[in-house]
């Protein structure tokens, strides 16, 4: 028997067929898995089981489109754990959770401080007010704390610089501000629309993603077949939505370098982009879109040609602006060679999505664990070498134009409405269930267990932000403190993604 | 008196006609021209909040800041009127007057103790230190070519004749303007718009102030770039002007300043902070260029 059990997306398999190891095989199965550089760890979380703490990693294999899972079971004691991370940095931030919601206690971790500060962490003693931020001793250099409250009132989180005159050595970034507990949300809330709806609240500008990402996984544990209708409705949406928010932050980034055209022009061409979701589903984030099992919302033909005028009008100005954009000298001294991360990095930490891509590492799971439409879409991910700002403002600029091309063949044939759909039925019991989707920032990830009458036992929330605020720390180092909003702007990353 | 008279009008639109100009070429609306001013009104009728970290230089410097400003506009010459005050070298007390309201606002940024003021104190410092050589290059290289040393006398004097001196007087223009927007804080060197404390020169270290010291110190901009351009205006002027030629010119020359501005910062991002240095000295090379020019025409050079 293998000591590990392959899966595809959104497949659901009973608890008890994840293998279980000895805590030292598990570390050195995980750890070798990583050495192939298709394979990334997409999950690895930990839940209370009886007297024990149960392990569970989830690895895709983007060269073959299966997830890898393996468990073990360890005890919560005063035992000091082998870290994962100690081989691999991208394990980083997973044990670093485990480590603090349950006290687990490792030898060897190189970073063992506090995600998010959950309400049922183990260590009540360690506040956001105790965090312990790295210090250099120095005459020469000083620190500059930015936050928790954003100059331009976004999202909560602390930024602390330690500088050199202008020049930036160690950003540490603070985040926990947005905590909610939306995975405990998850199983007290028992009513399937409460559930939906707290998915769309997990991050507000990726509802299509969340949403989406939670009922594939829920119907996946109803076994249940999205129409088609359906399906083709998500991938829709979610392209529109990577459409929508990527020109938001083409505008947010020429607002960061005082570029007053693009940032007006390529502000006011997101606007009819968000209020085709108005048109449709009554809400222009897309709330109320995406169900699980049934849709509220059919497309139809007079949505289609609606669509049609609105991305026509778009590409238009779109492509004049661009076109002014990607060419003015002082645009570019701003964005090119500014805020680099490069491949090798990129890929220790375990960036995803388009970060990812911006610095040549090619991980995204509309191409390498394809689902709904994109299976016939044929989705090729976008690369780019250089890592820089400029590198992920193309790579915008780029997936906007894939999108639009995605959605004008997807509105060639649009399915008919299924009127009689099948039910629902209950989630499978003792199941564990995995769903990615590529959204506009990269890769989600939604995991749940389910108990003996088929209720939530563990649901577990990873929005790709949680591995890539360590790449923006990374990206500002010996940059300028003032290109610091720039760079940040061009990552997007979410704040209450990461704190959930 | 009938400059400072001038320039106090020309004030209270400037700022409004720069971000007109910025809205219209967004393809958008806009506030009305004396929108800024509103703000700097609804900003006099506040109280003042002070932290209990900054001393009393924090609680004046605002007011010797704009004392400064307005002193300096008290020597700004209109044609044949002379300013207010005019003496012999009148321009080193204008230039050092300027000073001493920016130093006074660089200590009490320091003196708040914050370290986003000090960062900004020591960029406005950098910055007006790189500049200063480029103004007195100019002025010295005219005070050499008309063999007077204060502003009345120097503009009142000064006749363009050959082509060389045409092309002197256009230099200079673009140096005063180039220097006007650093020395206000404007694009491409800084952003007045931006929210983002890390990237502010001018901002960042008015950050602590509030109320009626942050009214103030808004207006003394305001003043500041009508001060330029009246020193720009009089490049255009000569005593032999009548005042209905000369007032029409002035408020023209004010006019095209702001639009120059806000086409200026339509269209352009603003440079990276460290390229700053690098493009303010290039107005002392300018500079330079204008004191050759002053060279030939006096036939020192052959």
């Amino acid at each position: 028997m293998d000591n590990y059990l392959v899966i595809n997306n959104n497949q659901t398999v009973l608890l008890k067929d994840i293998p279980v190891l000895n805590y030292e095989d598990f570390l050195s199965l995980n750890t070798s898995f990583i050495d192939e550089s298709t394979r990334h760890c997409v999950n690895y979380f930990a839940y209370k089981l009886h007297n024990k703490l149960k392990l569970i990693c989830c690895i895709a294999d983007d060269s073959n489109s299966t997830i890898l899972l393996s468990s073990s079971e360890i005890n919560v004691d005063e035992t000091e754990y082998p870290s994962f991370t100690a081989k691999h940095l991208s394990f980083h931030i997973f044990e670093r959770e485990i480590h603090e919601n349950f006290g687990i206690k490792y030898s060897d971790h190189p970073w063992l401080k506090p995600v998010r500060f959950a309400y049922d962490r183990h260590d009540k003693n360690s506040t956001i007010d105790n965090y312990s931020f790295y210090q250099i001793d120095s005459e020469e250099l000083h620190e500059v704390g930015v936050g928790p409250i954003h100059a331009g009132v976004i999202e909560p989180g602390h930024f602390r610089f330690i500088c050199n005159g202008e020049q930036i050595l160690h950003l540490e970034i603070q985040l926990g501000f947005q905590h909610r507990g939306i995975e405990q949300l998850f199983l007290n809330k028992t009513k399937l629309l409460q559930r939906t709806t707290l998915s769309e609240s997990i991050a507000g500008d990726t509802v299509v993603g969340h949403t989406s990402t939670f009922v594939k996984l829920w119907e996946s544990l109803c076994n249940y077949k999205a129409d088609e209708d359906i399906q083709f409705a998500r991938t829709l949406a979610l392209e529109l939505e990577r459409i929508a928010i990527h020109t938001g932050d083409l505008s947010a980034i020429s607002t960061d370098i005082a570029y007053q055209l693009g940032s007006s022009v390529f502000g006011r061409l997101r606007t009819p982009l968000i209020n085709f979701f108005q048109i449709w589903c009554g809400n222009r984030l897309a709330k109320g879109l995406i169900r699980a099992g049934h849709s509220h919302f059919y497309f139809t033909k007079e949505l289609a040609a609606q669509l049609e005028n609105t991305l026509n009008a778009y590409e238009k100005d779109y492509s004049e602006m661009w076109n002014v954009f990607k060419e003015l000298p002082s645009v570019l001294a701003r964005l090119e060679k500014t805020g680099v991360v490069n491949l090798e990095q990129a890929t220790a930490i375990g960036t995803v999505g388009m970060v990812a891509k911006a610095s040549g590492l090619n991980r995204d799971i509309r191409a390498s664990h394809p689902d709904n439409n994109y299976v016939d879409l044929k989705h090729e991910p976008i690369t780019k070498r250089h890592g820089d700002v400029y590198s992920r403002t193309q790579i915008r600029n780029n997936e906007i134009e894939q999108s639009i091309e995605y959605i004008r063949k997807m509105l060639q044939n649009i399915p008919e409405e299924t009127k009689e759909r099948a039910p629902l039925s209950l989630p499978a019991p003792n199941s564990f269930c995995l769903s990615l989707t590529e959204g506009w920032r990269g890769e989600i990830c939604h995991c749940a267990i389910t108990d003996e009458k088929g209720d939530l036992m563990v649901y577990k929330i990873k929005d790709p932000s949680v591995h890539n605020w360590l790449a923006l720390a990374l990206a500002v180092r010996n940059n300028e403190i003032s290109d610091f909003p720039v760079c940040n702007k061009s990552f997007n990353l979410s704040y209450c993604g990461h704190d959930i | 008196m009938l400059s400072l008279l001038l320039i106090i009008i020309a004030s209270l639109f400037f700022t409004g006609i720069i971000i007109r100009t910025k809205s219209i070429l967004s393809g958008r609306k806009g506030p009305g021209i004396f929108q800024p001013l509103k703000d700097i009104w609804r900003l006099f009728k506040k109280g003042a909040v002070y932290s209990n970290t900054s001393s009393f230089v924090f609680q004046i410097a605002p007011s010797i800041y704009f004392a400064s400003i307005l002193m300096a506009i008290l020597m700004i010459p209109l044609g044949g009127h002379q300013g207010i005050i005019s003496f012999k070298g009148d321009f080193i007390f204008f230039a050092y007057v300027l000073a001493l309201g920016k130093f006074f606002m660089i200590v009490s940024a320091l003196d708040t103790g914050s370290s986003f003021s000090g960062m900004g104190a020591s960029r406005e410092a950098l910055y007006s230190l790189l500049a200063e050589p480029a103004f007195f290059i100019l002025m010295s290289s005219f005070a050499l070519l008309t063999g007077y040393t204060s502003f009345h006398e120097i503009f009142s004097t000064l006749h363009f004749g050959t082509y060389i001196s045409y092309a002197i007087g256009a230099l200079a223009a673009f140096v005063l303007v180039i220097i006007a927007l650093i020395e206000n804080s404007r694009m491409p060197i800084d952003d007045p718009k931006t929210h983002l404390e890390l990237t502010m020169v001018h901002e960042v270290m008015i950050l602590d102030n509030s109320g009626f010291d942050l009214g103030l110190i808004l207006y003394g901009t305001n003043l500041k770039f009508a001060m330029y351009g009246g020193l720009i205006a009089n490049f255009f002027l000569t005593p032999s002007y009548e005042w209905y030629f000369s007032i029409p010119i002035f408020i023209g020359v004010q006019l095209l300043f702001a639009v120059i501005v806000g086409i200026l910062e339509s269209f352009m991002a603003r440079f990276r902070m460290n390229h700053n240095p690098q493009y303010i000295f290039m107005l002392t090379s300018i500079s330079l260029l204008i004191f050759l020019g002053v060279l030939l025409v006096l036939g020192k050079i052959a």
